[in-house]
């Protein structure tokens, strides 16, 4: 399947809804990766008003996921799509709850940079979390991208950045935990880091799943739960 | 310690997978072998160069745009097209290793064991009863029990027998139209055919009873070799385990349903199952 292949249905209602569902995805993507920003930012700069601005925004991914939900099963009752169109549906279900999740990350950083705005510490290991951060924002990004314009090779080169968040990850947890020996009074402070660490090693793993839905959608193969190389042959393969 | 077992306990990872096992031609029997198959109605060719092979006891569609030769195809294993002026055909099509188009082969004897319905039900102006022992009559079968089994024996088959089991002597004109689709099929299973081809079957009858000739094609592979010619693609990818996809005469492509129907290989495929223009 190829993006220019969307459209061309003898049904020209049938292209403007899954055009429909396909923006609609977009949007939410666009929503949670400003959502995602928005709450790092918070949190390195502890902005709280900002934190704010990342929680209640997810009440509009929320929406988009159920709107965008409802109009898929009403394609499945009313269109039947086979094949590519039928993947595609399928690709943008998995996606949008893959979405929603990020959001739901984003929004317990905004939380967590409400908290640790009104709290006195090291601002030191913010810079590590400011880094992983942008990192995982490109992924979203890129994966939203590479679902846009179903491009396998993009959605391989995002699900290959995952394993660079886990390291990263995994570093930020080692210092934190030195803190938390050194100074036991910066235990609170430091557990509220490493939740973020956390949330933005999650959203990693969410960019990760959506670029396997990009591989499923374009090639037919499903490679979840597979190994980088069984994914690179399965997306090189046609 | 709770004493509550996990709900996994038991889920064997072979059932699992069971489910997403493919069907491949290759496990299968074949009944037919259609080779280098080529037909043409005076000058214009409407088949080209079909190669093909059709699975026994499954179910084969055959899907594709008006006059893409679908139909010929179809009538070309009982020999229909012998019946239409003009028609020359090349190659073979083997049934049990046989050249059916051998000069050895009786027509007769191939279209008994070849049955077929067609689009409109077209029972016998006689009674149910007789429609049905028909085929064994004209074969000089009169015996009354013989006769009595097999009415009752395909009409069940047919799934047709709880609705007229009472009104067995009425004339068949009388039942609906899904009734009388399936009374056509149960005089085709009387005489035990080994294939059943069927030329859109359904196109005539309403959703309740399409459905209920889908549920007795399901039931009938058992015993049969099915191929049914459907324009209906819901249809095809509801009954059928195997499907063939011909464009302008020539097969496009030919592979399990559930293939054909989410990932097909070739792009023809694919704009025509979702509906797009080339």
């Amino acid at each position: 399947m190829r993006s220019k292949d969307i459209g061309h249905h003898i049904s020209a209602q049938f292209n403007a809804e899954l055009e429909e569902i396909r923006s609609k995805v977009l949007t939410m993507g666009g929503l949670v990766e400003q959502q995602t920003i928005d709450a790092v930012r918070a949190l390195v700069e502890g902005d709280s008003k900002l934190g704010e601005t990342a929680i209640t925004n997810d009440y509009k991914v929320n929406a988009l996921e159920v709107t965008i939900d409802e109009e898929c099963s009403q394609i499945l009752a009313r269109r039947q799509p086979t094949a590519g169109d039928l993947r595609l549906v399928v690709a943008i279900i998995k996606t949008i709850t893959d979405l929603e999740r990020i959001g739901d990350e984003a929004e317990k950083i905004g939380h967590l940079a409400v908290h640790l705005a009104g709290m006195e510490g090291n601002k030191q290991h913010f810079s590590a979390i400011n880094a992983l951060g942008e990192y995982v924002q490109t992924m979203v990004h890129d994966a939203l991208d590479a679902f846009a314009r179903l491009d396998v090779e993009q959605a391989l080169t995002v699900a290959k950045m995952d394993s660079k968040v886990d390291e990263q990850y995994n570093g930020i947890t080692r210092q934190l935990i030195t803190y938390m020996m050194e100074d036991p009074r910066s235990i609170t402070r430091s557990l509220d880091v490493m939740f973020a660490a956390r949330a933005l090693e999650r959203i990693g793993d969410h960019a990760t799943n959506i670029c396997e839905y990009v591989i499923y959608l374009v090639r037919g193969k499903d490679v979840r739960h597979t190994s980088i190389e069984q994914m690179e042959e399965a997306a090189r393969k046609r | 310690m709770s004493n509550a077992k996990p709900i996994t306990t038991g889920l064997d990872m072979d059932t699992l997978h069971a489910g997403r096992r493919q069907l491949s031609l290759k496990d299968e029997e074949i009944t037919l072998r259609i080779k280098d198959f080529n037909l043409y109605y005076g000058e214009k060719q409407a088949l080209k160069n079909v190669n093909l092979e059709i699975p026994r006891n499954k179910v084969t569609a055959f899907i594709g745009p008006s006059g893409c030769g679908k139909s010929t195809l179809l009538r070309s294993i009982n020999r229909m097209n012998d019946l239409i002026d003009n028609v020359s055909i090349k190659g073979e099509i083997q049934l049990d290793e046989q050249n059916i188009f051998d000069k050895s082969v009786n027509v007769v004897d191939l279209r008994r064991r070849v049955g077929m319905v067609f689009q409109r039900p077209n029972p016998f102006p006689k009674s149910i009863y007789e429609n049905v022992a028909y085929g064994l009559r004209i074969q000089g079968i009169n015996n009354r029990r013989t006769l009595d089994e097999v009415v009752e024996k395909s009409l069940r088959g047919a799934a047709l027998w709880d609705e007229v089991k009472d009104r067995l002597h009425d004339n068949a004109l009388g039942l609906s139209g899904g009734q009388q689709q399936r009374l056509v099929i149960a005089r085709a299973i009387a005489i035990e055919p080994e294939v059943l081809l069927l030329d859109e079957p359904a196109s005539a009858l309403d959703p309740i009873s399409t459905l209920k000739l889908e549920e007795l094609i399901y039931e009938l592979k058992d015993q049969y070799t099915i191929v049914i010619v459907t324009h209906n693609m819901q249809q095809a990818a509801r009954v059928s385990d195997y499907t063939a996809f011909l464009y302008m005469g020539e097969l496009i492509e030919f592979s399990d349903t559930n293939t054909i129907f989410t990932n097909p290989k070739t792009k023809q495929t694919e704009d025509y199952i979702t509906g797009r223009y080339g």
